[in-house]
């Protein structure tokens, strides 16, 4: 029986990398399509946050603009939603497929059928937790490790000459997510450079207004000489904006700010200069994704992982960019 | 000794030790703890703050104390509030002139009749359908935080409303707005409930229905009532939240809001089986909730850690509160005190 199944298993493996070699073969062969032939399928997360209706409308516009059809569906926050669609767009045979993994495990077999179909798969935002990366060609996304260190960065810098020990409050995101595991860790590799910074606190405010205010409230009384508030989000600085005015100082002045995100509550605050700087975490991931999908089309090989390009901003590119601001 | 006796035996005993306990730790770890002061013509403390955080949970508590007194519970609540905040904010949004008193009102009082609707709808499927309260009130609490994001359309509504503010950080004499709401919606029900016979009667429709019914008690109109009343408490504490940061957020308002109301009730000393309830046990519950979350803040316990802590907190008040401790405390007590009166008598 064990025997059996062995054989039915490496037949079915060889069947598949003959399917590949034949599919990857006739794409070779036809080189690349005229962007306007080229079908490209998108399956989002869903909608659930002004950062993800930015990502989805910026992603729709920049295929629009390069003339590139875009299959798009809404998977509602469900797995079994987004792998049908993926299975539809195989299906379809479009001529990449692009998705955000709503969580990360359970995508092999589906990665599997695209990848025998000969589609190639790009990931968005999200990464999937598979042993075999052959499975999607390439993962763009943000670096949070390096958000963390960019935020760091300009603590170190701005408390450059500081020679008494300056105290910051840490408030970290939701306990175990990547985002708040990378930017704690991106954050104190930096500010470790320079002894005097200190992080007196760190408690997590769940990546909440509500959580972040109410968190600074207690903290701000058990350590009144609070220099800095490092907040992992936007909106958990936007709390604490709040907590340090009830306690009657003023925030960016009396307590400086750093934040995460860049949406554009905070990016208010940081023109009205109650932030002092923000690394941006962005949506826009439109213009990367079509440029990669052109580099699969002319045959090339995109690279594995790609960072999203985003900057940062102090209280003056804040007046500047806030009008243009999407989200 | 005997007046110490009874208090120990008092449901509220280690609910209030637990509350003492909690604040002595935050005094070891933070000497400034009991300190109030007035800045800008605001109390402000440690204290404050905890009574301040603590209004939502204990108004909804309040609600839920009634709720279960009848043997019910109501799950929606968490819902509820983050629907009454939605419905709140966009309203503010979209009218002219946003920071208006006149907005505000008209803002406020539609998101509390939305809540009455909210509440006579769990109502209508306990008391006529029959429907069990965890199953009818479940409905409400998956599907009331979808309609909440419909309302706000998946965004974070942020309003620049003065007066709205007002209500989640206000001051009216020095004591925040918050505490104050959460004050008269406590005498109120306290008021209703104990001035009169409602409070008797909702203890009976808890203990039995049946025989509460042959007495003469209208259980339907009485469990409306409460499921009813619980949707106000509810929507109130949703604007005080919805307030407190300016935005409505449809995900994270009130969000396991329910889960505190229903723990603040037990530890209150009010049994999920219905019947006997205690009003003052659920403010005491109130209290050792929010001055848990402070105490993890204060005392710098690490945020991997800060569920366990809860968790032991909550774990010991039961025990020392379930019967059958109390039972072998009080036989403990009881060889205690027959050891040294033949002590006292060989000597």
């Amino acid at each position: 029986m064990k025997k059996l199944i062995g054989i039915a298993a490496a037949t079915g493996a060889m069947l598949l990398a003959l399917t590949g070699c034949a599919t990857s073969g006739d794409a070779a062969a036809e080189g690349p399509k005229p962007l306007d032939e080229l079908v490209v399928g998108f399956a989002q997360v869903g909608a659930e946050s002004g950062w993800r209706t930015a990502n989805t409308k910026d992603i729709q516009a920049s295929f629009e603009e390069a003339g590139i059809e875009l299959k798009f569906s809404d998977a509602q926050q469900k797995q079994e939603n987004q792998i049908k669609a993926i299975r539809s767009y195989i299906q379809q045979q479009v001529d990449v497929i692009a998705f955000s993994p709503v969580v990360e495990t359970g995508w092999d077999a589906v990665l599997n059928e695209a990848k025998a179909a000969g589609i190639p798969v790009v990931l968005t935002d999200r990464a999937v937790d598979s042993q075999d990366d052959s499975l999607y060609v390439s993962f763009l996304g943000s670096d949070f490790v390096e958000e963390g260190e960019k935020a760091g960065q300009w603590v170190l810098d701005e408390y450059a000459d500081a020679s008494e020990p300056v105290q910051i409050i840490q408030l970290e995101g939701t306990t175990g997510a990547a985002p708040a595991i990378d930017r704690a860790e991106g954050f104190a590799e930096v500010i470790s450079a320079n002894p005097n910074l200190e992080v007196v606190a760190s408690q997590t405010g769940d990546f909440t207004r509500a959580g972040g205010k109410q968190v600074t409230e207690a903290l701000l009384k058990s350590n009144p000489d609070v220099d800095l508030i490092y907040a992992h989000n936007d909106d958990m600085g936007l709390g604490a904006i709040e907590a340090i005015e009830a306690a009657g100082l003023e925030p960016g002045v009396d307590i400086k700010i750093v934040t995460v995100d860049a949406v554009k509550d905070g990016m208010q605050a940081l023109a009205d200069g109650k932030i002092n700087f923000i690394v941006e975490c962005s949506p826009l991931l439109g213009a990367q994704l079509v440029d990669i999908v052109k580099q699969i089309n002319d045959g090339e090989t995109p690279e594995k992982r790609i960072i999203t390009e985003e900057t940062t901003f102090t209280q003056e590119e804040a007046i500047e960019a806030l009008p243009a601001r999407q989200y | 000794m005997s007046a110490l006796a009874k208090m120990a035996s008092s449901r509220l005993f280690w609910p209030v030790v637990m509350l003492l306990v909690l604040f002595a730790i935050n005094l070891v770890a933070f000497p400034g703890f009991f300190e109030i002061t007035v800045r800008d013509g605001q109390l402000f403390g440690s204290l404050i703050d905890i009574l301040r955080n603590g209004a939502p949970t204990l108004i909804i508590a309040v609600g839920m104390t009634l709720v279960i007194a009848t043997r019910g519970i109501d799950l929606s609540v968490g819902a509820v509030a983050a629907i009454s905040g939605a419905v709140a904010c966009s309203i503010i949004l979209g009218s002219p002139d946003p920071g208006s008193l006149a907005t505000v009102a008209v803002a406020v009082t539609v998101a509390l009749l939305i809540s009455l609707v909210l509440g006579v709808w769990n109502g209508f499927l306990v008391a006529v359908l029959g429907i069990q309260p965890i199953i009818a009130t479940l409905i409400l609490m998956t599907a009331g935080r979808g309609v909440a994001m419909l309302i706000t359309e998946g965004q974070i509504l942020t309003v620049n409303s003065p007066p709205f503010k007002f209500l989640g950080s206000g001051f009216w004499l020095g004591v925040p707005i918050a505490v104050i709401i959460a004050a008269v919606v406590f005498g109120l029900a306290a008021l209703l409930t104990r001035r009169t016979a409602l409070g008797m009667f909702i203890e009976s429709v808890g203990i039995n229905p049946e025989a509460s019914r042959q007495a003469g008690v209208r259980a339907r109109g009485l469990l409306f009532a409460v499921y009813t009343f619980c949707a106000l408490c509810a929507a109130i504490a949703g604007l005080i939240l919805t307030a407190n940061t300016a935005a409505a957020d449809a995900n994270n308002t009130g969000l396991f809001i329910e889960l505190d109301a229903i723990l603040a009730v037990v530890i209150g000393g009010t049994s999920l089986a219905g019947g006997r309830y205690s009003l003052v046990g659920t403010l005491v519950g109130a209290l050792v909730i929010q001055t848990l979350v402070t105490t993890v803040y204060t005392v710098g316990i690490p945020p991997i850690a800060t569920m366990v802590f809860k968790a032991a907190v909550v774990t010991i008040v039961c025990l020392l509160q379930s019967p059958t401790t109390a039972e072998a405390l009080s036989g403990f007590r009881r060889r205690l005190a027959v050891r040294s009166g033949k002590g006292v008598a060989a000597s």
